[in-house]
């Protein structure tokens, strides 16, 4: 047998149908439904006078839309538009009869953080959801991308996806990652090597000792922001680590089913002699804090850098950064430890697992926000809110003068009403700096949650290795 | 699905890389349900000023693109989300042909959905066209899928690449679930045997 990569191996076991033509129907283990990109699929399968090819595989949460403020269960507190979006997904699930946490279920959340969090996501799987952060689940060796609302439709109808296959890249992070340094840091220094378009085309492994070493919410962080590097899945062998997150939760196999699941998760790794299409390597030593600048993901560069200049770049690249240094109203050459910043937000399926607000919590202890600096934390789900209180993190945000949050998706895209003014500057622990997207004229700089913690402290862009 | 047979319309150049989803459509108008009405949003941000007028200088304010119905654009074009807000505000507009050396993966795929036709060219092509949609009222250009070809206003003809299913799915205006729904036979044999091999799925 030719030797395979992980992603070559799921592919294989899920491969429904080929066509002559190459054309594949890949078959969806797992199909997460959120309320923006799903309403428009649900109505084409009631034209069309079709059902739910499998409800129990499909799985429904609303996130985007809801509000993260007390008293969010009475509906009157969302504005009409986003009130029947979600009207639209409770009567969708109740109608197609697919699981569902609606927002008074303490289980609802992010859909990325629920999947993995109730044991839906496992590893082998191929799991799909309208949404491009859905790269997050191949933390678990799952094969999971977004995908848009014809195909949404389209695995609501058939739970199979018309694939054509990927390229395989191989993302290599050796050896520790100094103190400071956090899967956000990888993530970011990998897009900012690569570039936006590096992964286009491609499936990511992400290996290598400081990949193995990180917990499953770090790998699900790395994982998340593959699609800001292009690439539509990143994922990462399953180990022990993998196991042990799994095990117990409540959708995962029980019993004799463990043990049979378990031991065909342990072939999912890729084979020594693999081919790879593209490889890239990193130092885990070399990866230094590091913050955004632009309104690119790409434009990554470490907390002790400067903001950098036009004439750097070349290309297409030379006017997209004018117009980013324009937009983030930043001049050349200024440290990037002098910005200062009027917001922070703490959350987001990239960074608002339990484990990240720890890191933020850390260095929170004992501090205060920044006097007139806005700061909120929201819980990526219902279940890491209620840990986050019986671990005393919640007091330690509320006394430092943070918003202590409801779940769901807030200011990482601004769908509800949490959202920067014009001109407001926040540093951010969610995955896009793109213009506008946390608010019209919002300026963003991405970054990890304890450096996060560091600027609401500062309330300027900081080196978090001062404050450790 | 409208089909897309051949297209003969007017070029904008948008020659900015990176041109995100969010730019495409912003989210507030993520929020409907349905998948018409929202070409008037179409790059809201880039197009209206804070009080909602129009801001004269923006390619698709001038008059000689207000009907553009292709969209030549920098590298990268459609990068982020997976929202299909994206084409379908594309479409509403009138855009049916995006021409670019690369797009974003769910974008690209979402745009066959839609009957928009993106095109992949080397930059030098990208360049020529970006040159040719530049000319404003006269940047025409015609878009053969059939014969896989542009043709600029001074007459040149460039080829072009495209996946032979996407293709028959454009020509024909076929509906995707329908053609997968006939090769049911197939995923119940699959389900039936992944069942038997992976129960805890």
């Amino acid at each position: 047998m030719s030797p395979k990569t992980l992603y070559d191996k799921i592919w294989d076991a899920h491969l429904a149908h080929q066509a002559e033509d190459g054309t594949c129907l890949l078959y969806i283990d797992r199909h997460l439904v959120h309320e923006v990109t799903s309403p428009q699929a649900f109505e084409g399968l009631r034209m069309a006078g079709r059902t739910v090819r499998a409800p129990d595989k499909t799985i429904a949460v609303p996130d985007h839309n809801v509000p993260t403020t007390p008293g969010r269960n009475d509906p009157e507190q969302m504005p009409e538009d986003s009130r029947i979006q979600v009207a639209a997904l409770d009567s969708n699930a109740r109608e197609f009869g697919i699981h569902y946490y609606p927002v008074s279920d303490i289980r609802q959340g992010i859909v990325h953080i629920v999947g993995p969090e109730q044991g839906w996501t496992l590893p082998g799987m191929t799991v799909v959801c309208g949404d491009s952060h859905t790269a997050t689940h191949g933390a678990f060796g799952a094969l999971a991308h977004g995908i848009g609302t014809s195909e949404v439709e389209h695995v609501l109808a058939t739970q199979t996806l018309i694939q054509r296959k990927g390229k395989n890249m191989k993302v290599e992070i050796t050896g520790q990652l100094q103190p400071g340094v956090t899967a956000k840091d990888i993530t970011l220094a990998v897009i900012g090597e690569t570039g936006t378009a590096g992964g286009t085309g491609y499936v990511i492994e992400y290996c290598g000792e400081a990949i193995r070493s990180l917990s499953m919410e770090g790998r699900m962080t790395v994982c998340n922001m593959a699609i800001e590097g292009g690439a539509r899945a990143g994922l990462i062998a399953p180990d022990e680590t993998t196991f042990e997150y799994v095990k117990g939760r409540p959708h995962a196999p029980k019993g004799a089913q463990w043990e049979a699941a378990l031991a065909w998760w342990k072939t999912l790794y890729s084979d020594d002699d693999a081919h790879w299409d593209k490889v890239v390597t990193i130092r885990g030593e070399d990866i230094a804090p590091v913050v955004t600048w632009g309104t690119s993901p790409e434009d990554v560069l470490p907390i002790t850098g400067t903001v950098p200049s036009p004439e750097d770049y070349e290309g297409g690249k030379v006017d997209a950064v004018r117009r980013s240094l324009d937009y983030m109203g930043l001049k050349s050459g200024t440290p990037l430890s002098e910005i200062e910043i009027d917001t922070v937000f703490i959350g987001s399926c990239t960074n608002g697992r339990i484990e990240d607000l720890r890191a933020a919590a850390e260095i929170l202890k004992g501090k205060k926000v920044k006097d007139g600096l806005r700061a909120m934390v929201v819980p990526g789900s219902g279940l890491v809110r209620a840990q986050a209180e019986e671990e005393g993190l919640a007091d330690i945000f509320k006394e430092a003068g943070f918003e202590w949050r409801l779940a769901g998706c807030s200011m990482c895209l601004a769908m509800n009403p949490d959202q920067l003014s014009p001109g407001e500057r926040c540093a951010a622990t969610s995955n896009r700096n793109f213009e506008g997207r946390q608010g019209r004229g919002g300026r963003t700089h991405l970054l990890s949650p304890a450096m996060a913690a560091a600027a609401a402290v500062t309330g300027r862009l900081t080196d978090v290795r001062e404050l450790m | 699905m409208e089909k897309f047979i051949k297209l003969t319309g007017v070029a904008a150049p948008m020659p900015l890389v990176n041109i995100d989803t969010d730019m495409i459509i912003p989210k507030q108008f993520l929020k409907t349900i349905k998948r018409s009405g929202l070409g008037i949003n179409l790059f809201d941000e880039m197009r209206y000023d804070d009080n909602g007028d129009e801001i004269p200088d923006f390619v698709l304010n001038k008059p000689q693109y207000r009907d553009a119905q292709i969209l030549v654009a920098g590298d990268n074009f459609g990068c982020g989300s997976s929202r299909e807000h994206a084409p379908w505000a594309l479409l509403d507009f009138g855009i049916r042909c995006v021409i670019s050396t690369s797009f974003a993966d769910i974008f690209y795929n979402n745009c066959f959905k839609n009957g928009i036709l993106p095109i992949v060219l080397p930059q030098e092509e990208v360049d020529k066209l970006m040159d040719d949609a530049a000319r404003g009222a006269n940047a025409v250009l015609t878009v053969d899928l059939e014969n896989q070809t542009i043709s600029g206003p001074d007459g040149g003809t460039i080829g072009f690449e495209v996946d032979s299913f996407q293709k028959h799915c454009l020509l024909n205006g076929l509906d995707d679930i329908g053609q997968t729904l006939e090769k049911g036979a197939a995923i119940d044999a699959f389900e039936a045997q992944a069942a038997q091999a992976r129960p805890w799925v």
